[in-house]
């Protein structure tokens, strides 16, 4: 019990939060996701919080911690759908979210985890900010 | 006019907390940000609560003023109390190992925030967010 399924998906690891978080929960979560980074060799952590209601400090710490803990692991964290409330609310309180990558949706997520790692893009392809679709030309 | 309390005095108390603050505001026709903000406070300060004073009481209650209605909170510890109360509103520092953002977050989420502590006896922290957000 207390647990928040991570699910793996090519090179990536999918967490979607749909319930408020409390401490332990959270603290469960950060342990989880390092270890499936450490026993899968994933390269990406998308972290869903569409659902979530409240991000205070404790919840912005942890976020902020699974990214730290991912980078030295080689794998890159983004946190998406964040409520428009939520990052007001943010903002005021004082939390940047250092180090966290954020996207709008899931879509976005995913296809900045590819940019930042590499694994569909080449530096050329995006100096020359041709369409993906042409890349098996 | 609604007056509740609720102990609080382990994390779980948290989310049932901070879904009776939800309550409360929808009740008085908060809205979405202004609920965020004030229930993102709650949060901070209960969790002060619990980390610093093993727990204390938190009072919740539908106040108005000049025909305005607002939800007030107000947290009550029998903690060690805070020594400098201004050295511990200012962002950045804590005592434990956080990010020193609950005080001076939680007051400049919230429309009026008021502190007292004694040291050796316990803070009582008292919140208000009105309806309009001003």
């Amino acid at each position: 019990m207390d647990r928040i399924p991570i699910l793996k998906m090519g090179p990536f690891l999918l967490v979607t939060i749909q319930v408020d978080l409390y401490d332990r929960l959270a603290l469960n979560l950060e342990n989880d996701l390092i270890s499936m980074v450490s026993k899968t060799g994933a390269r990406g952590v998308l972290i869903d919080i569409s659902a979530v209601n409240i991000v205070d400090s404790f919840m912005g710490r942890i976020l902020g911690n699974i990214a730290s803990m991912s980078r030295i692991m080689d794998a890159e964290t983004v946190v998406v759908g964040m409520q428009p409330a939520v990052a007001i609310t943010l903002v005021e309180l004082g939390l940047t979210l250092q180090g966290v990558h954020t996207a709008l949706n899931v879509e976005k997520g995913m296809d900045l985890l590819y940019d930042r790692t590499d694994l569909l893009t080449t530096q050329e392809d995006e100096d020359n900010g041709e369409d993906p679709d042409d890349y098996n030309d | 006019m609604t007056k509740d309390t609720m102990q609080i005095v382990r994390e779980q108390d948290v989310v049932p907390f901070r879904n009776r603050v939800r309550e409360l505001s929808t009740k008085i026709g908060m809205s979405l940000v202004n609920q965020t903000k004030l229930i993102t406070a709650a949060s901070e300060l209960v969790r002060n609560m619990l980390k610093y004073a093993n727990g204390g009481k938190t009072t919740l209650e539908i106040v108005s003023k000049n025909g305005q209605n607002g939800v007030r909170l107000t947290f009550v510890d029998e903690g060690p109390g805070i020594e400098n109360i201004s050295q511990a509103m200012l962002d950045g520092f804590s005592t434990g190992k956080s990010l020193g953002l609950g005080l001076p977050g939680a007051k400049r989420l919230v429309n009026e925030f008021d502190i007292k502590s004694v040291v050796g006896t316990g803070t009582t922290v008292t919140v208000t967010h009105w309806k309009n957000g001003r």
